[in-house]
């Protein structure tokens, strides 16, 4: 079944109600039992993700680097909490738990894109550079 | 010809190592015929990443933080003018005889490498190259010239045991797997590298990935199973990626699938991927992911051996384990055995990180110092602050402290010290990490990732949580020390896996080793090491403030007071501490003290 979701979220980016009835139809496993999998694991979202996420490593290594205020400055910076969108749909804000880039901590991760050694300041001038591009884009 | 070859592993990629490639790529295609460009998964060196080397006649020069624009230089003066700059340091230069000459010989110079043999070395992505190293020789070795039960008797007089925490003997795990009946049998391999601060498997996956399918395939002849599993995090695609390829080519060569080399034993490798559950590193809970359910654990007995994966016999390693065996099997266990300590033989790979000068991967004999990791290969503490302690075994291990630093490191000594051997996590910690914070953060963590089937895991870490949070803040009660110690034993007897049975280990060496942080937290409200944000006084650095009255601004009890382009100043009395201030800078002007 975990095969099924991950293809289902690499689709829709989550999982829909309807991919859970589709799955659930096929596999002759109820609804309820594919819900406990897709909320036991973190990878599984139920709800749409923003265009660009963004995962703020809170592994050891960039906890002692200071990753808590990190997590802090980022939420202020897009003014969500931690596993919130964006009301422009921009931004998804997740902590991760690592990303193996301990050597370069604290991370975050846009997207695909590592970014390591951050400060609070340089994290936020990430953050407007990505924004200020997105806008640039629409206008 | 000359040939270049860039790191491409997670860490370097994260480094830039793309942006390195492509600006050499194009140079290689500009003087085509002068020099061959390829790519090679971490050497270890991952401080110094992006990493760039240059290889010609059996020598090897490898450049450390190589840009776009230093690959440039690199690549004009080293290949075309054949003159390297002065300036130019080198990471590290080998001579054509394989022995280390040059550059940061301290990082190198102490480790065995034996599960890193060709990490940074080859092509991840060629079979070729893997085979030139004596690859598939090991294989070739146990399926034709070996029977089951000399496969085992080898890897049972290496010593080897295994490398995902626990430390158990390996040749005697592959007998009981060995000894049930059954047609069907499984090896798994664990590739869930979940604890925080801990890459060394990823490294492996990504730079060496040949070498775990072989030791999984000599496995499958070991115990007589036809079928292996890895099961790798979902958050190291590239490892994905590579294990993809590599058992494509190997199926294509012939050392996957049907009467491999002609000895007539069949086996077929598949990849799980998992889905971001911690307690799926636990055996039991990784066969029930597998067979695609919640990843809870079982009741053990049965074990694994006699019903695991689809209630089937099952040998379950985790990456490094697999990784050692070819070299054990194609050199012989006695060579194996030659290193490391009477009861723990041969080497661990450990992942230095924290606030350590040099960062990265480091595979020592066992038996090595903590403080030889730490000073020698480590170069001892960023910014030369003091030592305080290292973290080993991540949520399920614990902090070792500075006096401690002779420990060697070991499956006997390290448990003595209330930590575990672990994974292979190491972090360094200096004395701006607060002990407390740091039990808590762990705490947080496992009661995030229990699974929920154990009460006393359940809620017992919960419970122990909030005392924790209510420390840092300095709302401590003097009570406390010893619920936690209470809570401690009953989570450990009452859990019926690792993640619970281990869970208070951070907390108990804590309160071993740290007694007097967590009574300074709860007596008299301070944090020795100025981090816990209630219990600091929050600054602002003159030399960074530019005046721009941020924080002022978005004070919510107005203790900042200043005027535009001029010093701001945090009245102590008013403020609240809730670090607003320090988030909002945008100059890192604010500090803790």
């Amino acid at each position: 079944m975990i095969p099924l979701l991950q293809s289902a979220q690499e689709h829709f980016g989550y999982i829909p109600r309807r991919a859970i009835r589709y799955i659930s139809g096929v596999t002759g496993i109820p609804e309820s039992s594919v819900y406990g999998v897709i909320t036991f694991y973190s990878q599984f979202r139920l709800q749409p993700m923003g265009r660009y996420v963004v995962r703020v490593c809170a592994g050891t290594a960039c906890h002692v680097a200071g990753a808590k205020t990190l997590v802090e400055t980022v939420q202020d910076e897009l003014g969500i909490e931690v596993g919130d969108t964006t009301e422009d749909g921009l931004f998804t804000l997740f902590t991760v738990a690592c990303i193996g880039c301990c050597s370069l901590a604290p991370v975050i991760m846009i997207n695909e894109e590592t970014h390591g050694t951050l400060t609070l300041a340089t994290a936020r001038r990430l953050l407007r550079r990505v924004r200020r591009s997105e806008r640039a884009k629409s206008a | 010809m000359k040939r270049i070859v860039v790191g491409m592993g997670t860490c370097g990629l994260s480094a830039g190592a793309r942006e390195t490639y492509d600006t050499l790529r194009e140079l290689a295609e500009e003087h085509a015929g002068r020099c061959e460009l390829t790519i090679a998964g971490c050497i270890g060196m991952c401080y110094r990443e992006p990493l760039v080397e240059i290889r010609e006649n059996g020598s090897r020069k490898i450049y450390g933080e190589v840009d776009a624009e230093r690959a440039r230089r690199i690549f004009e003066y080293h290949l075309l003018a054949g003159d390297p700059p002065e300036e130019d340091s080198l990471a590290l230069s080998v001579d054509a005889g394989g022995r280390r000459v040059d550059g940061e010989l301290a990082f190198m110079e102490p480790q065995e490498r034996i599960v890193l043999r060709n990490c940074g070395l080859i092509n991840p992505e060629s079979l070729e190259e893997y085979e030139q190293q004596g690859g598939y020789r090991g294989l070739r070795k146990a399926l034709l010239e070996m029977e089951s039960a000399e496969i085992i008797e080898e890897v049972k007089a290496s010593g080897l045991r295994g490398r995902g925490g626990a430390g158990f003997p390996t040749g005697l795990k592959w007998s009981f797997a060995a000894a049930n009946a059954g047609d069907v049998k499984y090896v798994v391999c664990n590739a869930d590298e979940g604890d925080p601060g801990a890459f060394m498997d990823r490294s492996v996956l990504e730079g060496d990935p040949h070498a775990v399918l072989e030791g999984m395939i000599v496995c499958g002849k070991a115990i007589g199973a036809g079928f292996g599993y890895i099961y790798c995090r979902a958050e190291y695609p590239l490892a994905i990626r590579r294990l993809n390829i590599a058992i494509e080519a190997a199926r294509e060569k012939g050392y996957l699938g049907r009467d491999i080399l002609g000895s007539g034993f069949d086996f077929e490798i598949k990849i799980k991927q998992g889905a971001g559950a911690f307690v799926c590193g636990e055996e039991t809970a990784l066969f029930a992911s597998i067979e695609g359910q919640r990843g809870m654990p079982r009741i053990r007995p049965p074990f694994p051996a006699e019903k695991g994966l689809w209630q089937k016999p099952t040998n379950n390693n985790n990456v490094e384990t697999y990784a050692n065996v070819p070299w054990i099997i194609s050199r012989g266990a006695a060579a194996y055995a030659a290193f490391g300590t009477d009861k723990s033989r041969g080497t661990k790979v450990f992942a230095l990180a924290g606030k350590v000068k040099r960062g990265g991967l480091a595979e020592v004999p066992m038996g090595t110092s903590i403080r030889d990791l730490v000073f020698k290969i480590g170069g001892g503490i960023k910014k030369d602050r003091e030592f305080k302690a290292v973290q080993m075994g991540g949520p399920s291990g614990g902090c070792i402290p500075h006096t401690l630093a002779d420990t060697p490191v070991d499956f006997e000594s390290i448990p003595a010290t209330g930590a575990i051997m672990g994974s292979g996590g190491m972090v360094v910690l200096d004395d701006s990490t607060c002990m407390v914070e740091m039990a808590r953060f762990f705490l947080d963590f496992t009661q995030h990732e229990s699974c929920g089937k154990c009460t006393f895991c359940r809620i017992g870490t919960l419970r122990m949580l909030e005392i924790l949070e209510r420390t840092v803040i300095g709302e401590g009660e003097p009570e406390d020390v010893e619920k936690l110690s209470v809570l401690s034993e009953q989570i450990k007897e009452a859990s019926l896996c690792g993640l619970g049975q281990t869970a208070p280990n951070p907390v108990l060496t804590t309160l071993r080793y740290y007694l007097e942080e967590f009574e300074a937290h709860i007596a008299e409200q301070r944090c020795p090491a100025a981090s816990c944000s209630a219990l600091v006084d929050f600054s602002i650095d003159p030399e960074k403030c530019t005046g721009c009255s941020i924080c002022a601004r978005d004070c919510p009890v107005d203790a900042i007071s200043g005027k535009p382009k001029g010093l701001y100043v945090i009245d102590h009395t008013a403020c609240v501490k809730c670090a607003k201030c320090m988030t909002s800078c945008n100059f890192d002007a604010v500090f803790k003290s």
